[in-house]
């Protein structure tokens, strides 16, 4: 067994800034990660980082765009968190070596961005986040953080008490892809999931393969509740054969948008009268499907976006690499003719629920990055808010897991203080999707001791021999491939769960998850070796893809209205009175629980109060 | 160390391998499932074949663990042709529908993760970047040559890491400005010149191009040489550090070994001009110890 102060688990953006935070408060810090970190999918962000950095801006104006922009369903506390904290995170950032794009006399580059009342988005070309990834993975090394890259942690040694609220996570447990052994890591002080978003439970999506929300399911299974899971953002802008992402960046330097007949239509169309392309995104997206729907799209399926205008020398300075996107994944010259562009699955604004220093519900457990939800983007993230998010909040729980006086939260996590409980209607059974073969349900939940009895290098260890039977049956048993299973759910995920939402194909949704939770039962790994098994692994993600789409989906039929990024046929408007709170789901050992609490406008020094939202 | 084996061949020999795992609990649901599933596969495959629209991949195929596998051998597959298709794609396509054992990283499939670099057709390239529309049939495709194979498509980058990690790759300046919400100033035109060097996505191509470091385990190779650059030639930086990082390159596994056989700049999938780089930190050497001569 491993033993350090702090795992983090994840090596993107988050876990990088949460793994040097923690180090600097002279914690013994590891990363325990699937990839080598500079494989993260951080490194994939394009756009930029949102920071109030100049004069005639301010953390109050970024915040106020913030909460608007997340239809005024973000917690207050965390927003101004985010913003104030931003400005020192980004020039850390340059501190560090980031080779931020430039102005004349030298200083870092803003540009504007969607949703925002200032340009504020700093960038480096149209590879922001890779540039972010390597300054801060070379810091890493420059900090001597431990790093176990290339083990997959496949689930979390957690107390088991009744009430999640009771229990303490211990450390985890991770699987060696190089090797086959599974081994604990035993955290002293707490585990950090850094492990980014559930992407890959939709076919369509600018995420990487390995965006499977390994954490986020985890924590869920650990009685962690998830936190407005049905918030998924769709880009409006991703090619359409790949899924591969153009920038926002792209509109934010004067890119137009045009639909089969030549109209500029988020203007000529009355989609957004004042910014057009450069609304919100969710607002864009649901534009280009409207256009489609009513036969305006091209080829029926997508619209396109011309920057030809900007002109060669400015496109070769700001938005290099979405020439080289275009042309490798398209076959199309951005130079010389327009870009396909279609909704693309993007972000999750919910998941793993924390409060503003990423604590959990559960002791010692904290969450930073895609995988949590503060809330900082409520329904609907503004483009260049989530590196922020990333270095803001890894830093935080850093600090906070190593020990550092911090500011008691704000926020409330689990069920405690206000909150309300919701029956959900189903019309399939939920959760419960049995196991891995036989595997008990106590393995499979992520809980493993009894009573408070146990000491902590047990509690490691029961959960290390949870998962070697589980790994062990996965390999000698016989069945049908997880790939099947992954593909129907992400079909009827693209199709049901999309931009446009209504009951019935949300029902529909939960049936076909259900079916594809009894299929899973039958699945077995067909490769027999130890090294380096990713049909193994896949096969792992694939349970992890089941319960998060089905969490997405309960909440997606549960809100009846229209919020941000999650629009109801039935309910096509915002509804204040019924809805201003935060949709919480429980795993509750295997039968989801639904439950709701309120959102927190009150900001430190004042309260944000909804407002109609249009750009 | 090619030993092609029909497809039909290898789709037995996986089962002859499942039924003789030890300890497994045998549903009859699932193997009815499981024979079923083959059969379907074998058909996809038979239909792949059949139809014109397909390509054929070779794959090296080996696991010292597998007794089948433990021989490197190529493995063919028919893959249904798309527009668009890329190498990647159809190593995907073909784990997921014929062989679920085929082995490879890969992760962001948008070049930027610099997971899959492989040696396709006799050249390295990253698979997600490469159309097989580009491609000579059979296409070819290999672990990264001078890296060790873990498994099929999978080589030990430990070796890489260490090189990288050899030229101390962390930004290091002497002084920071006073204000906690001052950057330091860059010019454009010094961002413009480190850019490139910037792009590295450490998928090591370069290092597997190169026939110095195939013959000198211990030469920092291409992209770690770039990473010094990237830092070198940073005006943020002070002096006295691109001195140190000077006399890290110009050590006796550094730039010296550097032929200009432009294999890295060929091969670089982020188009980095590897040897212009690594020329230009020659030159710097020679005037900076030039200074004390």
């Amino acid at each position: 067994m491993y033993e350090h102060d702090v795992i983090v688990v994840g090596a993107g953006g988050a876990g990088l800034r949460a793994a040097i935070a923690a180090k600097n408060e002279g914690a013994d810090v590891a990363i325990v990660s699937k990839l080598h970190p500079v494989r993260s999918h951080t490194g994939a962000a394009e756009g930029g980082i949102n920071a109030a950095l100049r004069e005639g801006d301010s953390w109050e104006d970024h915040a106020y765009d913030t909460m608007k922009g997340s239809d005024y369903l973000g917690d207050a506390p965390a927003i101004e968190a985010l913003c104030k904290n931003s400005p020192n995170e980004v020039i850390q950032l340059e501190h560090w070596g980031m080779a931020f794009s430039r102005e004349e006399d030298g200083r870092v580059s803003q540009r504007p961005f969607g949703g925002l009342s200032f340009p504020r988005t700093t960038y480096a070309g149209a590879e922001t986040g890779h540039q972010l990834l390597h300054t801060m993975y070379e810091q890493l090394v420059k900090s001597g953080v431990q790093v176990y890259d290339e083990w997959h942690v496949l689930n979390l040694a957690v107390t088991d008490e009744e009430r999640p609220e009771d229990r303490t996570c211990h450390g985890v447990v991770a699987y060696d892809v190089q090797t086959g052994e599974v081994s604990g890591f035993r955290a002293r002080n707490g585990v950090i999931l850094a492990t980014g978003g559930p992407g890959q439970a939709f076919d369509h999506t600018t995420n990487a393969v390995s965006c499977t929300g390994d954490g986020q399911a985890m924590a869920y299974r650990a009685g962690v509740p998830l936190e407005d899971m049905e918030f998924i953002q769709f880009h409006p802008t991703s090619l359409p054969s790949t899924g591969v992402l153009i920038s926002e960046g792209v509109r934010g330097e004067g890119g137009i948008l045009y639909n089969a007949e030549g109209e500029r239509f988020m203007f000529e169309r009355g989609y957004a009268n004042n910014d057009g392309e450069l609304a919100s995104r969710d607002v864009v997206s649901r534009a280009e499907l409207t256009e489609v729907n009513e036969g305006r799209g091209i080829d029926d399926e997508y619209v396109h976006l011309d920057m030809r205008h900007l002109g060669e020398e400015r496109i070769l300075d700001r938005l290099e690499n979405i020439l080289h996107l275009a042309e490798d994944f398209e076959g199309v010259d951005g130079l010389e003719e327009p870009m396909p562009v279609k909704p693309g699955q993007h972000y999750a604004m919910g998941g793993i629920e924390t409060n503003e220093n990423g604590e959990t519900c559960v002791n010692g457990l904290y969450a930073a990055g895609e995988c949590a939800c503060a809330s900082v983007h409520g329904a609907n993230r503004l483009g260049g808010n989530a590196l922020p998010e990333l270095i803001v909040f890894g830093k935080r729980a850093g600090k906070h897991a190593a020990g550092a006086e911090m500011e008691p939260a704000k926020i409330e996590t689990g069920q405690r203080g206000e909150y309300e409980t919701a029956e959900i209607d189903s019309p399939v059974t939920l959760g419960e999707p049995g196991s891995f073969g036989d595997a008990d349900a106590v393995a499979d939940g992520g809980t493993v001791a009894e009573g408070g009895s146990v000491d902590e290098t047990s509690i490691v260890e029961r959960a290390v021999e949870a998962e070697r039977k589980k790994v062990d049956e996965l390999l000698s048993s016989d069945g049908i491939h997880h790939s099947e299973v992954r593909s129907d759910l992400q079909t009827t995920m693209t199709r049901h769960v999309n931009v446009f939402r209504e009951e019935e194909g949300l029902k529909q949704a939960l049936r076909d998850i259900r079916e594809a939770r009894d299929r899973y039962e039958d699945v077995a790994v067909s490769d027999p070796s130890r090294t380096f098994n990713t049909d193994l692994l896949q096969t792992i993600e694939t349970r992890n893809l089941l319960d998060l789409a089905e969490a997405i989906t309960i909440g997606a039929l549960a809100r009846e209205e229209f919020r941000g990024a999650h629009w109801r046929a039935e309910a096509p408007e915002r509804k204040d009175d019924e809805w201003l709170k935060h949709t919480m789901l429980s795993w509750n050992d295997g039968t989801p629980e639904l439950w709701y609490r309120p959102v927190i406008l009150e900001g430190e020094d004042k309260t944000y109060e909804p407002k109609t939202r249009s750009y | 160390m090619s030993t092609q084996v029909p497809k039909g061949e290898e789709v037995e020999s996986t089962t002859d391998e499942a039924a003789s795992s030890p300890g497994k609990q045998r549903r009859d649901t699932a193997k009815a499932d499981r024979a079923g599933q083959q059969e379907k596969q074998r058909e996809a495959e038979e239909r792949a074949k059949a139809n014109e629209d397909t390509v054929q991949i070779k794959v090296f195929r080996y696991d010292p663990e597998v007794e089948a596998k433990q021989e490197p051998r190529f493995d063919e597959f028919h893959v249904p042709f798309e527009k668009g298709m890329t190498v990647l794609d159809s190593l995907m396509y073909a784990r997921d529908h014929y062989d679920p054992s085929l082995t490879f990283r890969h992760s962001c499939r948008q070049a930027i993760c610099g997971s899959d670099a492989f040696f396709i057709n006799g050249s390295q390239r990253l698979g997600c970047k490469t159309q097989l529309s580009d491609l000579d049939e059979p296409v070819r495709i290999e672990p990264l040559p001078h890296q060790d194979v873990v498994k099929d498509l999978v080589v030990d980058m430990d070796h890489f890491y260490e090189q990288m990690h050899a030229v101390e790759p962390y930004f290091d300046p002497d002084e920071l400005p006073d204000g906690e919400l001052e950057e330091q100033r860059q010019s454009r035109a010094n961002r413009e010149k480190i850019k490139m060097s910037t792009r590295c996505i450490w998928c090591g191509a370069c290092m597997s191009s190169c026939n110095i470091a195939a013959g000198d385990n211990q030469y920092l190779g291409p992209a770690a040489i770039n990473k010094a650059y990237r830092f070198a030639m940073d005006e943020r930086e002070g002096e006295a550090r691109k001195q140190e990082r000077l006399e890290i390159i110009e050590q006796e596994h550094g730039v010296w070994r550097c032929q200009t056989q432009f294999s890295c700049t060929e091969v670089c999938p982020k188009d980095i001009p590897l040897t212009e780089h690594i020329q230009e930190l020659k030159r710097e050497a020679v005037k900076s110890n030039l200074k004390f001569w």
